[in-house]
C-alpha cells in the first residue's frame, strides 16, 4: 500500500463506522473492496493488519455499533473474509464465531471451515467427521441443523454455505463433508414443496462439478437422479442442463437429464401431432403431469417454461458432450411452437387447444423459438422438416401480425438456415429447395423494406446485406434478387428519414454494388453505379447523423480493399475525395475509418504491413507496386499526410492512436528502402513544420497544402512516434481510477456531509 | 327484466330491454351484408354487367332469369340492393320509449324503425354520432339513388309465400306487400319449386323477408329530428323509473356505452369499444363497475388481426404498388378508420418517397367528413384536444389538403376527371363494392395487375365483395383494421368491472367456425355468459328485490324506531302508498272516519283502509332446549324433540300437540284445545321480542 493511502486509511475507517456519516454510494465500497483484494494479493494480510491497526478496529467496531448501514456491515464482513483467506491472518478473527448473519458471512464461514480443516488435518485424509477440529465441527453441526430446519431462509443459507464450500475447496475432506450431509440434502427432496429449490440445484451442480467426486460419487448420482424426478419443471431445467454439461457423469443420468429437459417440448408435440411422427427421443419421454400442469397453469408460466427450455437446448446444442441429438424431433417441436404462436397449429387434444389459446400471439415464445430454430440449422434434418421450417419462417416474415422484434429474429433464423443449407459440392447452385424459397422470400423482403416501422426496414436491410455477402456469387440468388425490386428499394432507403436505416441502406447498397447486383436490364447500368458513388459521397458530406457517414466510410474502405470498379478506376482520385470528406468530419469514428482507408491504400501501394508474429512464416518481401518516391508523391497528392498529421493530435484518442500506427507503419516501410537519401532540411519542410502546430490546435480543416515528399519524410523522422504511442496507450482516466483518488472521494463526501451538518445548526 | 334480440349481427346490434316500466331499444344496426347478394350498381353503363346470363334451374326452368344473373360461377340478384332489417315483429316497436345509440355505425336502421313502426319515443345520441351518422346515411342514399334501377326483383325471395301456401300458417315475418307476391307466385312458380333450390349463398341468406330497399333522405331527416343530443356522463331520467348515461367507449368520435340504472339495479350496455389509442376519447371503464347485467356487443370482427400490424401491411403494400406505377384503391366508409389511415400516410409518404403521389378521397360527404373531424375537439383523445389550443387542426389531414397532397371530391363526375392523375391512391365507398364510386374504379383498374385494392373495413368478406368482379387481374390485399375490443381485452375488462351476469351474442360464446380450436377466441367468464340470437327473448337472470320509497316528513316524525339488534332499528308504519310517475311516497294515513249520520252512502272508490289496532310484531329466535325446560317447568311432560330440515318439532305426546319451530315461523298444532294453544303461545312469546 502506498504511503499516501496509508495516511488516508484511518480517517476513512472512522468515517465508515460513524453512523452519522452514511456512505451514500455502495459502489464506492465495492471499489474499495476490490482495491483491498489487489493489495492483499501483493502483500501479506498479516503485515497489512499489523501495519494498520485501524482496520482491526474497524472489524471489531462494526460488531458493536448499532444502526450501522447494511452496506458497511456487509463490506466489513467481506473485508474480514478477504483477510481470513490468508492462513496467518486467521488469528485476528478466530474469536468472532457469531458472524452468521448474511450471505457475506457465509463466505467467511467457508473460509473458516476450510482453514480449520487444513490446519487440523495436515497430511491426514480426515474422512471421518468425529476427529475434525472443534471449529469445523461446530460449523458443520450448524449447517446440518439448518438443513433440517423448516424455515426456508435457514435452509437457503445452509445450502449457500455448502455451495461456496464445494465450489472453493477441492480437498479430500469435502468428500467427508458431503458423505455426512448428503442424507440431509436428500431429505430436502422428499419434502413437499421442496424448500430453496434454486439453491439446492446450485449445490448439487457444484458438488457434481467438484473434481473430488469424479471417482467415487458418494451417492451423488443417486441424489441427482432423485432431484431430477422430484423437482418441479421450473427448477429441474437448470439442473438437467447442468448435468448434461458435466464432463464425467453416468450415461443413465445423462439420458434421464436429457429426457427431463425435453419434457416440455415433448408435451407440446404430443398435444399437436395428429399422427405419430418419426421415432425420436421425444416419443420415449414419459408423460409428465406436472409439466403439463405448468404449461396449462397460466400464460406466463407456460411461456416461461417454454422459453427456458428452448434457451437451455440452444445452450446445449454446440457443446461437444451433448447427448445424441434428436434433430428431427426438435426441429418438429420448434416448428410446432412457432405454429402455435401464429395460430396455425392444429391441436390434437384438449391440451393442444389450450396451448393454442395460450401461445397465440405470444411474442416472447416466438422469439425464443426463432432463436432455437436458427440454432438447429447447424444440423441436418429430413427434407420435409426443412421445408416446414422454411415455410414457418416465411410465414413469420410475411405475417402482418409479426412484431418488429419477432421479424428481426425471423430474419436472423432465416439467414442461418439459408447459409447452412447443403450445397452440392463443385456445383454453384443452391439445391432444390432454396431457389423456390428465394422466389417467395424476395416479395416478402420487398414488403418489409417498405414497412412504416423503421426497425423492420433496418432488419430487412441487414438481412439483405448478409445474404448478398455470402451468396453474391450464387447464380440462383442473383437471378431471384435481380428479378425483384429489392435492389431498387434498398437504394431508395438511402433517403430514409431514420438514420439507422440510412446506415443499413448504405451498407446494403455498397455490398450489392460490390457484387455487381444492379438490375442488369438497366441501360444506365454504369451510370447507376457511378451515381451510387456520388450518392454515398453526398451522404458522407452532408448527412447530419454519424451512423450513415460511418457506414459510407466502411463501404468505401471495403470497395478500395476489394478493388471495386469505382475505387479501381482512378484510385488516387477516389482516395483523395474520400479522405477530404472524412478529414472534415466531426465524428471521430468517421475520421478513424478514414485512417483505416488510408492504411489500405498504403498497403496496396507499398505492400502489406509486416507481420509481427515471431512464428509466422516469413514471406518474401512483396515488391511494391511502384517506386517509393512516386508512391510518396501519390500519398501527398491524395492528402494522406495532411490527414494523418492532423489526426495525430486529434482530440479523440483512438484517432490519434490509429494515425500514430499508420505513420509508424509508413516509417517502417520507408526504412526498408535504403536507397532513400537522408533529408535534413529539404526544400519545403518549413511549410509542414509550420502546419503541425496548427494541427495540434485542431485547425485541421485547412490542409497545409501539397507538400514535397522529402519534407514529409523529414517530418516523419523528426516525430517521436513511439513516445506518442505509449502516451496515448495510457488510459485517459488513469489518474481518476487510482485508489488514492477513491479514498479522497469518499473522505470528501464524508467531509461534505459534516459541513452540511454544521450548516443545519 | 327481458331482452328482445332483434338483430343477430354481433357488431350491428339491435336489442330491446324491458326494465322496470320502460322499454329501451339499444342500438339500431343495419346489416348490409345482404347487399353482397346483389349485382353492383355501375356509375357508368357496364357492358360486362348488363350482358350477364340469367340463372336457370337444373331442369332448365328459367322463371327467375330476369332476377338472378350468373357471374363467374356465382349467382347475384339483379336489382336495387336491399338491407337486412332488425326484427320488427318480435315486439311491438310502437311501445319503445327510447332508443339509445352507441355509435354512428349502429344507427343505420333508424329510419326504418322511427318512420314505419309507430315509434313515438325519443332517440338519444351524442352530437358526433348524429352528425357523422347523418353523413353515412346521406352517402348511402346518394349512392343508391343516383343509379336508378328499373327493376326491383322480388320473385326470388318468395319463401314466405311458399310456406303460406303449403301449411296455411302466416309467418311471423309477413311481408306488407304479400298479396302481390301471392299473385306472382300463382302465375309463375313451377309446381315443384322449393326455395332451397336457389344457389348458394342465396338459399342460406338470413331472413330475406325482412330485406328492404334503402330509405329516402326525407325519412333520414325525419328520423334524425327525433334525436336528442347528449354528452358523456350526462344523466337522463326516463319517466322517473330509470336513469340512462352515455360513457365514452373509445371506438369512434362520440361513440358511447350506456349505463341504465335504477336505485337498486344497474345494467351496462357495452357496444363498439376500443382500448387502443387512436383519435377518439379513451374508453371509460370505471363507470361500468358493479353492474348486475352487462350486455356485451360490438367486439372486433377480426380477433386475430392486430390493427398495428395491419396498418404496417397497408402502408407497405400501398408503397410497393405506387412505386411500380400502379394505383391503390381503398374501399372505405367516409369516416372513422380513414382518419387514422390518412394520419399514418401523412407520416409515411415522405419517408417512403411518395410525397408526389396524389391521395383522392371521393364521397358525396368527403368534404363534410374531413371538416367535421376537426371541429369535435371535446370528443377527441387528449393529444388531439391539446392541439386545438395551440391552435392547430387536431388531424394532420388538414395539412395534406393544404399542401394539395390530399384532394376530395363528391364524385368521379365533375372536377375529379380533370384533376385525376395516375398513379394515385383513391379512398372511396362503399366497402361492399356494390354501389358508390368504388364500383367504377373496380371496373377501371381491375384488369391490370399493377393496381391493388386494399380492404381495410372489416364489415364485409373481401372474397364475397370481389365475387362479381372476377376474374380480376388487380392485386387484392386484405388488411382489416378493427380497433374494437379483442377477447384478451374483454377478459381483462370483465375481471376489472366484475358484472354479475354477462349477456352477449351467441357468436362470442364459441370459437369462430373457421378456427374451432382457438378456445381463446371466445368470452371466458364466470358465471358463463348468457347468449342470444336473432329473434330470441331472454329473461335476464336477476330479480328486482328493492324499490325506493320516500316517507313524508310528518309521517317520519311519528315513527319510533326500536333497536332490535345493534345497528338495526325497526319501526312499524301505517301509511298510504302513493305511486305516480314511478315515484313511491308514503303518506300519513287519513284519520279514522268519524261515525257519520249514516245518511251518506259510502262510495266504493272512497274506501279508506281500515286502521285496525295492530298486533305487535315479533322478532328473535326460540332456543329449543330452554323452551323444553320451560315447558317442563309448566307441567308438560313426555316431551320429545325432533330435528327437521328447517328446524325442530317439539312433540307433547300426552297432549297430542305439536309445536313446529322453523326459522321464520312457529306453528302450534293442537286438537281443538284453544286453552292449551293460548298457553303454549304465551310460552313461545316469552322468548320473542315484541314491538
Amino acid at each position: 500500500m502506498d504511503p499516501e493511502c496509508s495516511r488516508l486509511l484511518p480517517a476513512l475507517c472512522a468515517v465508515l463506522v460513524d453512523p452519522r456519516q452514511p456512505v451514500a454510494d455502495d459502489t464506492c465500497l465495492e471499489k474499495l473492496l476490490d482495491w483491498f483484494k489487489t493489495v492483499t494479493e501483493g502483500e501479506s494480510s498479516l503485515v497489512l493488519l499489523q501495519g494498520h491497526p485501524c482496520l482491526v478496529e474497524l472489524l471489531s467496531h462494526v460488531l458493536k455499533v448499532q444502526d450501522l448501514s447494511p452496506g458497511v456491515l456487509s463490506f466489513s464482513l467481506r473485508l474480514a473474509g478477504t483477510f481470513a483467506a490468508q492462513e496467518n491472518c486467521f488469528q485476528y478473527l478466530q474469536g468472532d464465531s457469531s458472524l452468521f448473519v448474511a450471505s457475506a458471512a457465509s463466505q467467511l464461514l467457508v473460509h473458516v471451515l476450510a482453514l480449520s480443516m487444513r490446519g487440523g488435518a495436515e497430511g491426514h485424509p480426515c474422512l471421518r467427521g468425529d476427529d475434525w477440529p472443534a471449529c469445523a465441527q461446530k460449523i458443520t453441526d450448524h449447517v446440518e441443523e439448518s438443513l433440517c430446519c423448516t424455515a426456508t431462509p435457514k435452509v437457503t443459507q445452509a445450502l449457500n454455505v455448502l455451495t461456496t464450500t464445494f465450489g472453493r475447496c477441492q480437498s479430500p475432506w469435502t468428500e467427508a463433508l458431503w458423505v455426512r450431509l448428503s442424507p440431509r440434502v436428500a431429505c430436502l427432496l422428499e419434502r413437499d414443496p421442496i424448500p430453496a429449490a434454486h439453491s439446492l440445484v446450485d449445490l448439487l451442480l457444484c458438488v457434481a462439478r467438484s473434481p473430488v467426486f469424479s471417482s467415487s460419487d458418494g451417492g451423488l448420482w443417486e441424489t441427482l437422479a432423485q432431484a431430477l424426478s422430484c423437482l418441479g419443471p421450473t427448477h429441474v431445467g437448470p439442473l438437467a442442463l447442468g448435468i448434461l454439461k458435466l464432463e464425467h457423469c453416468p450415461q443413465a443420468l445423462r439420458t434421464q437429464a436429457f429426457q427431463v429437459l425435453l419434457q416440455p417440448l415433448a408435451c407440446v408435440l404430443k398435444a399437436t401431432v395428429q399422427a405419430p411422427g418419426p421415432p425420436g427421443l421425444l416419443d420415449r419421454t414419459a408423460d409428465d403431469a406436472t409439466t403439463v400442469d405448468t404449461l396449462l397453469a397460466s400464460k406466463s408460466s407456460c411461456a416461461g417454461l417454454l422459453c427456458r427450455t428452448l434457451a437451455h437446448l440452444e445452450e446445449l446444442q454446440p457443446l461437444p458432450q451433448r447427448p445424441p441429438w434428436p434433430q428431427a424431433s426438435l426441429l418438429g417441436a420448434a416448428v410446432t411452437v412457432l405454429q402455435l404462436c401464429d395460430g396455425s397449429a392444429a391441436p390434437a387434444s384438449s391440451v393442444g387447444s389450450h396451448l393454442c389459446g395460450t401461445l397465440a400471439g405470444c411474442v416472447r415464445v416466438q422469439r425464443a423459438a426463432l432463436d432455437f430454430l436458427g440454432t438447429l440449422s447447424e444440423g441436418t434434418g429430413p427434407q420435409e422438416l426443412v421445408t416446414q421450417a422454411l415455410a414457418v419462417l416465411l410465414e413469420c416474415l410475411e405475417s402482418p401480425g409479426s412484431s418488429p422484434t419477432v421479424l428481426k429474429k425471423a430474419f436472423q433464423a432465416t439467414l442461418q438456415w439459408l447459409l447452412s443449407s447443403p450445397k452440392t459440392p463443385g456445383c454453384s447452385d443452391l439445391g432444390p429447395l432454396i431457389p423456390q424459397f428465394l422466389r417467395e422470400l424476395f416479395p416478402v423482403l420487398q414488403k418489409r423494406l417498405c414497412h412504416p416501422c423503421w426497425e423492420v426496414r433496418d432488419s430487412a436491410l441487414e438481412f439483405l446485406t448478409q445474404l448478398s455477402r455470402h451468396w453474391g456469387g450464387q447464380a440462383d440468388f442473383r437471378c431471384a434478387l435481380l428479378a425483384s425490386e429489392v435492389p431498387e428499394l434498398a437504394r431508395q432507403l438511402l433517403q430514409d428519414p431514420e438514420s439507422y436505416v440510412r446506415a443499413s441502406a448504405v451498407t446494403a447498397t455498397g455490398q450489392l454494388s460490390s457484387r455487381g447486383l444492379h438490375a442488369p436490364t438497366s441501360p444506365e447500368y454504369a451510370e447507376a453505379r457511378q451515381s451510387l458513388f456520388l450518392e454515398l459521397l453526398h451522404i458522407l458530406s452532408v448527412d447530419s447523423e454519424g451512423f450513415p457517414r460511418r457506414a459510407v466510410m466502411q463501404v468505401f474502405t471495403e470497395w478500395l480493399r476489394d478493388g471495386h470498379a469505382d475505387a479501381a478506376q482512378d484510385t488516387e482520385q477516389f482516395v483523395a475525395t474520400v479522405l477530404q470528406a472524412a478529414s472534415r468530419d466531426l465524428d471521430w469514428e468517421v475520421r478513424a475509418q478514414g485512417l483505416e482507408l488510408a492504411l489500405v491504400f498504403l498497403g496496396q501501394t507499398l505492400g502489406p504491413p509486416r507481420t509481427h508474429c515471431p512464428y509466422a512464416v516469413a514471406l518474401p518481401e512483396v515488391a511494391p507496386a511502384r517506386p517509393l518516391t512516386e508512391a510518396l508523391r501519390a500519398f501527398c497528392h491524395v492528402g494522406l499526410f495532411d490527414f494523418a498529421f492532423c489526426a495525430l493530435f486529434d482530440c479523440d484518442r483512438p484517432v490519434a492512436q490509429k494515425s500514430c500506427d499508420l505513420l509508424l507503419f509508413l516509417r517502417d516501410k520507408i526504412a526498408s528502402y535504403s536507397s532513400l537519401r537522408e533529408a535534413g532540411g529539404g526544400p519545403n519542410t518549413a511549410s509542414v513544420e509550420a502546419a503541425l502546430p496548427r494541427c495540434r490546435t485542431g485547425e485541421h480543416a485547412q490542409p497545409p497544402g501539397d507538400q514535397e515528399p522529402e519534407a514529409v519524410l523529414a517530418m516523419l523522422r523528426s516525430l517521436d512516434l513511439e513516445g506518442l504511442r505509449s502516451t496515448l496507450a495510457e488510459s485517459s482516466d488513469h489518474v481518476e481510477k487510482s485508489p488514492q483518488s477513491l479514498l479522497q472521494d469518499m473522505l470528501a463526501t464524508g467531509g461534505f456531509l459534516q459541513g452540511d451538518e454544521a450548516d443545519c445548526y | 327484466m327481458k331482452l328482445y334480440c332483434l338483430s343477430g349481427h354481433p357488431t350491428l346490434p339491435c336489442n330491446v330491454l324491458k326494465f322496470k316500466s320502460t322499454t329501451i331499444m339499444l342500438d339500431c344496426g343495419l346489416d348490409m351484408t345482404s347487399t353482397l347478394n346483389f349485382l353492383p350498381l355501375p356509375l357508368v353503363q357496364s357492358p360486362r354487367l348488363s350482358s350477364l346470363p340469367g340463372w336457370s334451374l337444373k331442369d332448365g326452368n328459367a322463371f327467375l332469369d330476369k332476377e338472378l344473373k350468373e357471374c363467374s360461377g356465382h349467382v347475384f340478384v339483379d336489382s336495387v340492393p336491399e338491407f337486412c332489417l332488425p326484427e320488427t315483429e318480435l315486439i311491438d316497436l310502437s311501445t319503445v320509449d327510447v332508443i339509445l345509440i352507441s355509435n354512428y355505425h349502429c344507427m343505420m336502421a333508424l329510419p326504418y324503425i322511427t318512420e314505419h313502426t309507430g315509434f313515438t319515443g325519443t332517440v338519444y345520441a351524442t352530437e358526433p354520432t348524429v352528425q357523422i351518422g347523418r353523413l353515412l346515411m346521406e352517402e348511402l342514399v346518394n349512392f343508391i339513388e343516383r343509379v336508378p334501377k328499373a327493376q326491383s326483383a322480388s320473385l326470388w325471395k318468395n319463401k314466405d309465400i311458399q310456406r303460406l301456401e303449403c301449411s296455411g300458417v302466416i309467418s311471423a315475418h309477413c311481408n306488407p306487400c304479400l298479396p302481390r307476391f301471392k299473385q306472382f307466385f300463382c302465375l309463375s312458380l313451377p309446381s315443384s319449386w322449393d326455395y332451397r333450390l336457389l344457389p348458394s349463398p342465396l338459399k342460406d341468406a338470413v331472413e330475406v323477408s325482412t330485406w328492404r330497399r334503402c330509405y329516402t333522405m326525407q325519412e333520414v331527416n325525419s328520423a334524425l329530428s327525433k334525436i336528442q343530443l347528449v354528452g358523456y356522463s350526462q344523466k337522463i331520467e326516463l319517466f322517473g323509473a330509470v336513469q340512462v348515461t352515455p360513457l365514452s367507449s373509445g371506438y369512434a368520435l362520440g361513440s358511447s356505452n350506456w349505463i341504465i340504472q335504477s336505485h337498486y339495479e344497474k345494467v351496462s350496455y357495452v357496444s363498439g369499444s376500443s382500448l387502443l389509442t387512436t383519435h377518439p376519447q379513451p374508453m371509460d371503464q370505471a363507470s361500468l363497475k358493479n353492474s348486475d347485467v352487462l350486455v356485451l356487443t360490438g367486439l372486433t370482427q377480426i380477433p386475430t388481426a392486430n390493427p398495428d400490424g395491419m396498418v404496417g401491411e397497408f402502408c407497405s403494400n400501398l408503397a410497393l404498388t405506387v412505386r411500380n406505377g400502379g394505383n391503390v384503391l381503398v374501399p372505405c366508409y367516409p369516416s372513422g378508420v380513414i382518419y387514422d389511415l390518412l394520419e399514418c400516410l401523412y407520416q409515411y409518404i415522405d419517408s417512403a418517397g411518395l410525397s408526389s403521389v396524389p391521395l383522392y378521397f371521393i364521397s358525396p360527404v368527403a368534404n363534410s367528413s374531413l371538416e367535421f373531424s376537426q371541429i369535435f375537439a371535446e370528443w377527441l383523445c387528449h393529444n388531439k384536444q391539446s392541439k386545438v389550443y395551440l391552435p392547430e387542426p387536431p388531424f394532420p389531414h388538414a395539412e395534406l389538403i393544404q399542401t394539395n397532397k390530399l384532394k376530395h371530391y363528391p364524385s368521379i363526375h365533375g372536377d375529379f376527371s380533370n384533376d385525376f392523375r395516375q398513379p394515385c391512391v383513391v379512398f372511396t365507398g362503399h366497402p361492399s363494392l356494390r354501389f358508390g364510386d368504388v364500383v367504377h374504379f373496380m371496373e377501371l383498374w381491375g384488369k391490370s395487375s399493377l393496381n391493388t385494392v386494399i380492404f381495410t373495413e372489416p364489415d364485409f368478406s373481401y372474397l364475397e365483395a370481389l365475387a362479381p368482379y372476377q376474374p380480376l387481374a388487380m392485386k387484392c390485399i386484405y388488411c382489416p383494421i378493427d380497433t374494437r375490443l379483442n377477447f384478451i381485452q374483454v377478459s381483462k375488462l370483465l375481471k376489472e368491472v366484475q358484472p354479475l351476469h354477462v349477456v352477449c351474442p351467441e357468436q362470442y360464446t364459441q370459437p369462430p367456425p373457421a378456427q374451432s380450436h382457438r378456445m381463446d377466441l371466445m368470452i371466458d367468464c364466470q358465471p358463463p355468459a348468457m347468449s342470444y340470437r336473432r329473434a330470441e327473448v331472454l329473461a335476464l337472470p336477476f330479480k328486482r328485490r328493492y324499490e325506493k320509497i320516500e316517507i313524508m316528513p310528518e309521517l317520519a316524525d311519528s315513527l319510533v324506531p326500536m333497536e332490535i339488534k345493534p345497528g338495526i332499528s325497526l319501526a312499524t308504519v301505517s301509511a298510504v302508498l302513493h305511486t305516480k310517475d314511478n315515484k313511491h311516497l308514503l303518506q300519513p294515513p287519513p284519520r279514522p272516519a268519524q261515525p257519520t249520520s249514516g245518511k251518506k252512502r259510502k262510495r266504493v272508490s272512497d274506501d279508506v283502509p281500515d286502521c285496525k289496532v295492530l298486533k305487535p310484531l315479533l322478532s328473535g329466535s326460540i332456543p329449543v332446549e330452554q323452551f323444553v325446560q320451560t315447558l317442563e317447568k309448566h307441567g308438560f311432560s313426555d316431551i320429545k324433540v325432533e330435528d327437521t330440515a328447517k328446524g325442530h318439532i317439539v312433540l307433547l305426546q300426552e297432549a297430542e300437540t305439536l309445536i313446529q319451530i322453523e326459522e321464520d315461523s312457529t306453528h302450534i298444532i293442537c286438537d281443538n284445545d284453544e286453552m292449551l294453544r293460548v298457553r303454549l303461545r304465551d310460552l313461545v312469546l316469552k322468548f320473542l321480542q315484541k314491538f
